[in-house]
């Protein structure tokens, strides 16, 4: 049994919220890099390349790349020989969550759902927790701002609709979100389990570096077709008009019920932000 | 691509009869921020019949709720929230002489009709860019709702803000246009 101080995970979260809204993933500004060239529209490149100057900023002067610091997801990967030390994990994520958004002087975005009222400290944090083997302890943090994550969808599809279906379903949902996202968008789509699996399978999938395959090889097909439709749509860079709408779909799978395709696509501007670290 | 147009605050009538969808604006002067939760309590406070925060007669409202400033800079990351949110009250808002919008994404049909019926415009700023926003930001001062944090009402003074019109008072739209003439299929 190894041993793990919550003061430790409270650190590691408050610095991963500091630097997931400030630093921009390379394999982001790559695909930006390459979306830049791909585009035809001479107002979808400038754009691109304000995003592109507007992330060495962001980095150089340490502020967030855009002012929707969201609301913290956090995924936790715990070693089933890992003991917490030190009170629960969940308050010490929060606690995280509470300094970095404090001291990173990040915006506070959560609010009760019913009277409005702002938490101050932008917690609770979206924590999905999987238990996993060996005595390691791994943190992810997504800031996930919700321009983008308004216009994320749920449905369940009846089978004889097929993963045509599923196709329709998910290039239909990016036409209507248009320009609401902040396009370029990368598309997260889970496929199978239940209403709630499919979303969070939805929502994993947006964690794959960009530019990396799909470990299933029929998957990846599915990906590279829905994102040509996509990008058909000429919805463009902030919806401007343009040929990169999306710079990559992402799609997890796991088995289903018979009845049904749970379908879930989890969309997210191209400010995607994530930041992982094992203690 | 036109050369950008270089707009003062506050708008007048030749101002907006002027813009068109596409244009690219670089604005300067005083404007407004309110997001949802003050749209909320502006329109409330019209329909009750108490005085605005500010007066809205020929002023911009920009729709952003920025981060906190670092110590030393004037706002924190300042870009663009989206504007649908903000549609059902913002009719009410250009009745009472709101002229100009900035936010990011589509409006509804109904804005749209009150754009053109009482001569407003709506610009866009660019979604995700707002460490570059705030380069144009000169000073920053709450005037109202201070108890809603990010999104209480903000008194800015911006420079050479770089936007683009997306909706002028003759019915062309920035979006539609552009994605009419890249679409290829669906």
């Amino acid at each position: 049994m190894r041993e793990i101080h919550t003061d430790k995970i409270v650190q590691a979260v408050r610095d991963l919220a500091i630097r997931a809204n400030t630093e921009l993933g390379e394999d982001v500004l790559d695909a930006l890099k390459r979306a830049q060239a791909e585009e035809t529209s001479p107002t979808g490149r400038e754009i691109l390349g304000r995003l592109i100057e507007n992330a060495g900023v962001a980095r150089e002067e340490k502020i967030p790349i855009c002012q929707d610091t969201g609301m913290a997801v956090v995924l936790i990967k715990l070693g089933q020989e890992v003991h917490i030390d030190g009170g629960s994990l969940t308050g010490a994520v929060n606690e995280g969550v509470r300094r970095g958004y404090r001291e990173g002087y990040l915006r506070k975005s959560v609010c009760d759902p019913v009277t409005r009222e702002n938490t101050g400290d932008n917690t609770p944090a979206v924590i999905h927790l999987e238990l996993v083997e060996g005595d390691c302890l791994e943190i992810t943090m997504a800031p996930k701002g919700f321009g983008s994550e308004n216009m994320s969808r749920v449905t369940m599809l009846a089978p004889s609709l097929g993963v045509e279906g599923a196709g329709n379903f998910v290039v239909q949902r990016v036409a209507e979100a248009g320009s609401n996202p902040c396009p370029p968008i990368i598309v997260g789509v889970g496929m199978g389990g239940t209403m709630e699996m499919a979303a969070l399978l939805a929502k994993k999938a947006l964690f794959r570096p960009l530019g990396t395959p799909n470990e299933d090889e029929e998957t990846g097909r599915l990906e590279l077709d829905w994102l040509n439709r996509i990008n058909l749509l000429g919805i463009g860079p902030q919806g401007l008009g343009g040929r990169v709408t999306a710079l990559a779909v992402h799609i997890k799978t796991m088995p289903t019920h018979i009845a049904s395709i749970p379908v879930a696509v989890n969309i997210q501007c191209h400010a995607s932000r994530h930041k992982t670290i094992q203690l | 691509m036109g050369a950008p147009v270089y707009l003062q605050t506050p708008f007048d009538a030749e101002v907006i009869k002027n813009l068109k969808a596409g244009d690219r604006v670089l604005l300067s002067g005083i404007i407004y921020t309110a997001r949802d939760a003050a749209h909320k309590r502006l329109v409330a406070a019209l329909e009750s019949g108490e005085s605005l925060p500010f007066d809205l007669d020929g002023q911009v409202i920009y729709y952003v709720g920025p981060t906190p400033a670092k110590p030393g800079m004037t706002i924190g990351a300042a870009g663009p929230t989206t504007s649908y949110r903000m549609d059902p009250y913002t009719p009410r808002l250009i009745e009472n002489g709101l002229k100009g919008m900035i936010g990011k994404g589509m409006r509804a049909p109904f804005v749209k009709e009150a754009m053109h019926e009482y001569k407003a415009v709506y610009m866009a700023a660019i979604g995700g860019a707002g460490a570059l926003m705030a380069k144009t930001v000169r000073s920053a001062e709450i005037i109202a709702y201070s108890d809603l944090g990010t999104e209480a009402v903000r008194r800015l003074v911006v420079e050479n803000m770089p936007l683009i019109v997306i909706n002028d008072i003759y019915g062309g739209d920035l979006y539609e246009e552009g994605v009419k003439a890249y679409r290829r299929a669906s």
